[in-house]
């Protein structure tokens, strides 16, 4: 027995030049911040304010980083598959043979939907949520900081796959045969699998978490009809992670088994069927994409209020349409497969179905438009991105309107076309949500705001590059040209191609361009502080807490007699109603305390991991130990909880001085 | 989490909406969140049955239910586990009237019925492993062993956690924690009950119709 | 402007180099029906997205706050009326689109056979890796990477593939349908001129896949023949053993014929997808294509 499994020297890919520079210059990166954190001391602040916080605010900022980390990563992957495909045209056979080609599109989708867009929505619902609803933490603190570091352990295996072995070359989805043993006979679909059973797992405890926390866990007087719509989204994509991502997980442990024990789920022998999977994968994959996308409509209903000055048009609607997506993105699915061949009536129902979502997404969009109508909207990034996709996404939605009638879908699934359509609906929707969301709240988490200039400069980018890139491939897709080709021979295509290459180029001065607003913003803190916690004039309770809050949110829980209840109170003090600030008697906080059981558990998860994609099956029972072991010692704790003194509580507020508080 | 302090008085005489009354009590939110925990599962369960019940006829020209399940085997399992669930309810009356003697009886006589459980089901495994009806031999076998082996290996979950459970009862008593910690159990162990009931119809009992 | 950035690339894709290939360009009944769904739905479409894009531009600037001429209702969150019509919009389009959808659905069914007086063809497809092998049974015989079929004639195709799956896809001619191992699905189209067109494969199936399009021939029935006559008179066989050399892996294969066929082949293909398994997946994880 081969005391480490599969794993050997050439496991490294010496011979493939972009990989080892790349590996290179993530290396670099890598020893570069540790460096810096080493030179300033900062390793036990690191561990003790950041690692092992289960603070929601902090973990918030953790996923952000994250995702950002990530995207520049996924990002990467996109430009140099338009590369290729802007070059290998005729007899070219571009610069990334098939085997590596086939590699970076599965990472890209992987990556992307994953650990850019899932660590994007689950970062901002992290931070915003319990501040709008008025309380001090997530219900459950410590399994939150578990899901953080699980979800964190998929991305280093992910991109460990890049110097050790190989990634997936069967596309994100991984449709068996192909994802068989039989013919992925190497560790990439296994990285592929661990990584997403792995953050999988993660994901479903933050739905779990969520979905207790928006019920059970708000303000005193904070009825259902009174939470702030962002909260509503972000109840409907938790409800649907705890109802979507378990399929997901049965799913991969199947295919897991076939590729490791024999079994005959999918295979092409012994009864095995492959259509099962996409059957299954698919009824977890679109309500995927609406856990993707709620969380980012609730984004652009805060930032359209805010700014237009206005209370959101249409609440009631607007809640019954986040609640009937929900509902309705589970009846949806088989229009992913539409040419497998099922009999008509049953493409019709799906086509049916697949329309009928359509609708409350338009009424959101009505209501948006409503929302500005008789407001003052004042044009700040948020706002700039929350235009931008209302103009943008409604055309990817026609598109998907189109791929709905199976007669249309029959032409162009997976073709170019049908990739432009999701990218026209993700982006405006998760990406450009997700950047609102992230201007709004930086200066509620960092105490300054982000530079206005460079924010404005790189959604133009982004803007202008997104169509740049995308619009050709919907001219390409009905041309005949299908996906995920490492090179073609009509060489009427090329034109487009390179057309959507330049589009690449400009997402990425888009992207630099965000980069450079960070670093400036840092820069000029001073001239961009928020000294009163409420530097939008906003309506929800986050924005009555200081820049940033302390870690109990609230020093009091505040007591809710209406929607934007924030706001109203600033109404009535303006108008000489009331007091600005309440005179309050300061009683010591209880807090959960800080913990290193999530990044303990998602070391050995990632041990564990590694060990079974290279088949080093000691090490994999080390790892499963040493989980099972932390487990046991976050079971078997004393304490779980830290007492803030009253007079903590009392120095905070006072030097912390907001202009209105409930 | 405190939820205690900070909250504004409830007004004497004001009946408050439970929806508006604030953040609730811990031993509430702990309950709730792992129901939702368990519906999750239930999500799993169910996939795992829908797999199931596409390739249940996809036999590859091996062996078939009808020419497995001993039902006599499956009746005795059936029997200990809903037996189990009794025995758990009646340590749930224990913990509520925090008897000590009443609790480790019943999670005794829970535990020794859900290993027998599990030790009838292993058995059955074994045997049919040993005739050459293994999971590598078919899809339904596959199907039918991941399904049914997935309960196994949550029963077997479950019966760990008892034993530390009674453990964390012997060295810190009836905590608010323990208690909580127990009512889970019980929750878990009620739901392993009920989806055996839907493997047992629609594994076995359907499994043998021709 | 940038919104009618789309619309305009749609419309001269229709005008330009779309035209004269691929889905914008039809030569075949089913095709040219999908087309005609795809304008209609797309009118439909535009007619409500366009009005929505122009007056939420109209909205933002209109209402900016710099501009003091615009009236500030600071309580205008509700109207039954406008929420009556921000529902029905969307839910009428979607019903008229979606009778479209349902009738197309049901008209252009790949299983539903094309009216015809003319006899159809048959044409069994099995995808391999990573070639594509067309065969003809009433004819007795075989192509590869190449299919050569008579214009104005029903083409008739069951498919299934010896292992992964694809997708069997000639935009001109008709919609694509999905090959899987040990399943037949069907497809009926028909050509209506003469002419060369492209097909390909949809679905990723590994290395080899971009290299799996062929050229479809279309023509007179009268040089069908021809081309069934000389294909019977020279090449190899396609018995077991040259299945089993054809089935090995291989890329960028030259389209080339078998002139004459073993009986039972596709079935034999097909059912190749349900033998009991030898215990050879599990012990051997190298590539087991050749192993047929």
């Amino acid at each position: 027995m081969n005391l480490l499994g599969k794993l050997s020297w050439s496991a490294i890919p010496v011979h493939q030049p972009i990989i080892m520079g790349t590996v290179a210059c993530i290396g670099v990166i890598i020893l570069a911040a540790l460096a810096w954190v080493t030179a300033k001391g900062s390793w036990l602040y690191l561990w003790r304010e950041w690692l092992t916080s289960v603070d929601h605010k902090r973990i918030g900022v953790m996923y952000l980083v994250l995702a950002m980390l990530m995207l520049v990563r996924g990002f990467a992957d996109g430009i140099m598959m338009r590369t290729q495909q802007a070059v290998a045209a005729g007899g070219a056979q571009g610069y990334l043979p098939p085997e590596h080609f086939d590699q970076i599109f599965s990472a890209h989708g992987t990556i992307m939907i994953f650990f850019v867009a899932m660590p994007l929505v689950i970062g901002l619902m992290n931070f915003a949520v319990p501040m709008q609803l008025g309380v001090r933490d997530v219900a459950f603190p410590t399994m939150n900081s578990i899901s953080l570091w699980l979800t964190a352990s998929g991305v280093l295996l992910t991109n460990v796959s890049l110097a050790i072995g190989e990634f997936a070359k069967t596309g994100w989805v991984a449709y068996p045969p192909l994802s068989e043993l039989q013919f992925s006979p190497g560790v990439g679909v296994d990285y592929y699998l661990w990584s997403l059973q792995i953050a999988g797992v993660g994901t479903l405890l933050s739905g779990v978490n969520f979905v207790t926390t928006i019920l059970k866990l708000r303000a005193p007087g904070m009825g259902y009809m009174r939470m702030p719509v962002f909260c509503w989204t972000a109840l409907a994509t938790n409800l649907l992670i705890v109802a979507a991502f378990p399929v997901l997980t049965a799913l991969f442990a199947m295919l897991l088994l076939d590729r490791y024990l024999g079994f005959h789920f999918f295979t092409v022998n012994a009864g095995g069927n492959a259509m099962m999977y996409v059957n299954l994968f698919w009824i977890w994959g679109h309500p995927e994409v609406y856990i993707l996308a709620l969380p980012a409509f609730g984004i652009f209903s805060e930032v359209s209020a805010t700014f237009s000055g206005k209370p959101l048009f249409g609440y009631r609607s607007m809640v019954g349409a986040t609640m009937a997506i929900c509902v309705l993105s589970y009846t949806v699915w088989l229009h992913h497969f539409f040419t497998m061949g099922a009999s008509a009536s049953v493409n019709a129902f799906f086509g049916i179905t697949s329309m009928l979502i359509a609708v409350p997404t338009g009424v959101k969009i009505f209501n948006w438009l409503f929302t500005m109508y008789g407001g003052r909207v004042r044009f700040t990034v948020p706002v700039l991105w929350t235009v931008g996709f209302m103009v943008t996404f409604v055309f990817g939605g026609l598109t998907g309107v189109l791929l709905a009638l199976p007669a249309v879908d029959w032409q162009v699934h997976n073709s170019v076309f049908l990739v432009a359509h999701f990218h026209h609906v993700i982006i405006p929707s998760v990406l450009f949500g997700c950047m609102a969301g992230y201007n709004y709240w930086f200066p509620k988490a960092f105490g300054f705001k982000l530079d206005e200039r460079w924010g404005a400069a790189s959604f133009w980018c982004w803007f202008i590059g997104f169509h740049l890139a995308f619009m050709p491939l919907y001219v390409v897709g009905l041309m005949g040209m299908t996906r995920r080709l490492q090179h073609y021979d009509v060489l009427s295509w090329q034109p487009w191609l390179l057309a959507a290459e330049a589009g690449a180029v400009v997402i990425l001065a888009g992207i630099v361009c965000q980069i450079v607003q960070l670093v400036v913003s840092i820069r000029a803190r001073e001239q961009l502080r928020d000294t009163t916690g409420d530097p939008w004039n906003g309506r929800t309770l986050e924005w009555s807490t200081s820049s940033p809050p302390p870690a109990w949110n609230f020093a009091m829980l505040p007591h809710v007699g209406e929607i934007d209840a924030f706001w109203a109170k600033k109404q009535r003090v303006h108008a000489r109603q009331e007091r600005s600030v309440q005179r309050r008697e300061y009683e010591p906080i209880e807090v959960p305390k800080n913990s290193p059981t999530g990044f303990v558990t998602a070391f050995f998860a990632v041990l564990t991991g590694f060990a079974l994609i290279w088949h080093i099956w000691w090490m994999a029972g080390v790892g499963l130990l040493g989980a099972a072991v932390t487990l046991l010692c976050f079971m078997f704790r004393v304490e779980d909880e830290v007492e803030i003194p009253a007079e903590q509580v009392a120095l905070f507020d006072q030097s912390h001085p907001v202009e209105i508080s409930l | 989490m405190n939820i205690a302090v900070g909250v504004d008085d409830v007004h004497e005489g004001e009946l408050v909406n439970t929806s508006e009354a604030g953040p609730a009590p811990k031993r509430i939110v702990v309950s709730y969140g792992f129901w939702i925990f368990l519906l999750s599962d239930i999500v799993m369960f169910s996939a795992l049955f829908a797999g199931y019940a596409a390739l249940a006829r996809a036999t590859a020209g091996g062996p078939t239910g009808s020419q497995l399940f001993n039902q006599q085997t499956v009746a005795m399992e059936t029997a200990f586990l809903l037996l189990s669930s009794y025995s758990c309810g009646l340590m749930s009356l224990a913990i509520n009237s925090r008897g000590y003697f009443g609790t480790f009886l019943g999670a005794g006589v829970t535990f020794l019925l859900g290993a027998a459980f599990l030790s009838l089901e292993l058995r059955e495994f074994a045997t049919m492993i040993a005739i050459g009806a293994t999971p590598q031999r078919s899809a339904f076998l596959s199907a039918f062993f991941t399904l049914v082996g997935c309960h196994g290996l949550h029963v077997a979950v479950g019966l760990s956690w008892l034993v530390l459970m009674m453990i964390q009862l012997a060295m810190r008593g009836f905590s608010p924690v323990v208690e909580r910690r127990l009512h889970c159990f019980s929750l878990f162990w009620h739901a392993l009950d009920i989806i055996w009931v839907l493997i047992f119809t629609v594994v076995y009992l359907m499994g043998v119709v021709p | 402007m940038r919104y009618s950035s789309p619309v305009l690339l749609l419309v001269s894709a229709a005008a330009l180099s779309g035209c004269s290939e691929g889905v914008l360009d039809p030569k075949g009944p089913v095709a040219a029906a999908e087309r005609l769904i795809l304008f209609d739905s797309l009118g439909i479409m535009l007619a409500i997205v366009i009005p929505t894009v122009l007056a939420t531009l109209a909205v933002a600037y209109w209402f900016r706050a710099s501009n003091r001429r615009a009236g500030y209702q600071p309580e205008f969150a509700y109207s039954g009326r406008l929420e009556l019509l921000v529902w029905s919009i969307p839910l009428m389009t979607v019903l008229l689109v979606g009778s479209v959808a349902w009738i197309g659905a049901y008209d252009l069914d790949p299983p539903k056979p094309i009216p015809s007086s003319a006899k159809p063809v048959m044409v069994q497809v099995a995808s391999l890796d990573w070639k594509w092998l067309f065969v003809y049974p009433e004819e007795g015989v075989a192509s590869v990477n190449h299919l050569t079929i008579p214009v104005g004639t029903p083409v008739s195709f069951e498919l299934t593939s010896s292992g992964v799956m694809n997708s069997f896809f000639v935009p001109q001619l008709a919609g694509q349908i999905y090959t899987m191992a040990g399943m037949v699905t069907h497809l009926n189209l028909q050509a209506d001129h003469s002419g060369t067109y492209r097909g390909m494969s949809a679905n990723f199936s590994g290395e080899g896949f971009a290299d799996m399009h062929f050229n479809v021939d279309a023509v007179t029935p009268e040089a069908f023949a021809e081309w069934v006559a000389s294909t019977r008179s020279s090449g190899p066989v396609l018995d077991a053993q040259a299945y089993a050399a054809l089935v090995k892996p291989s890329k960028a294969v030259a389209p080339f014929t078998y002139r004459s066929i073993a009986p039972g082949l596709f079935a034999g293909i097909l059912s190749a997808g349900l033998q009991p398994d030898d215990g050879l997946c599990v012990g051997y994880p190298k590539s087991m294509r050749a192993e047929r």
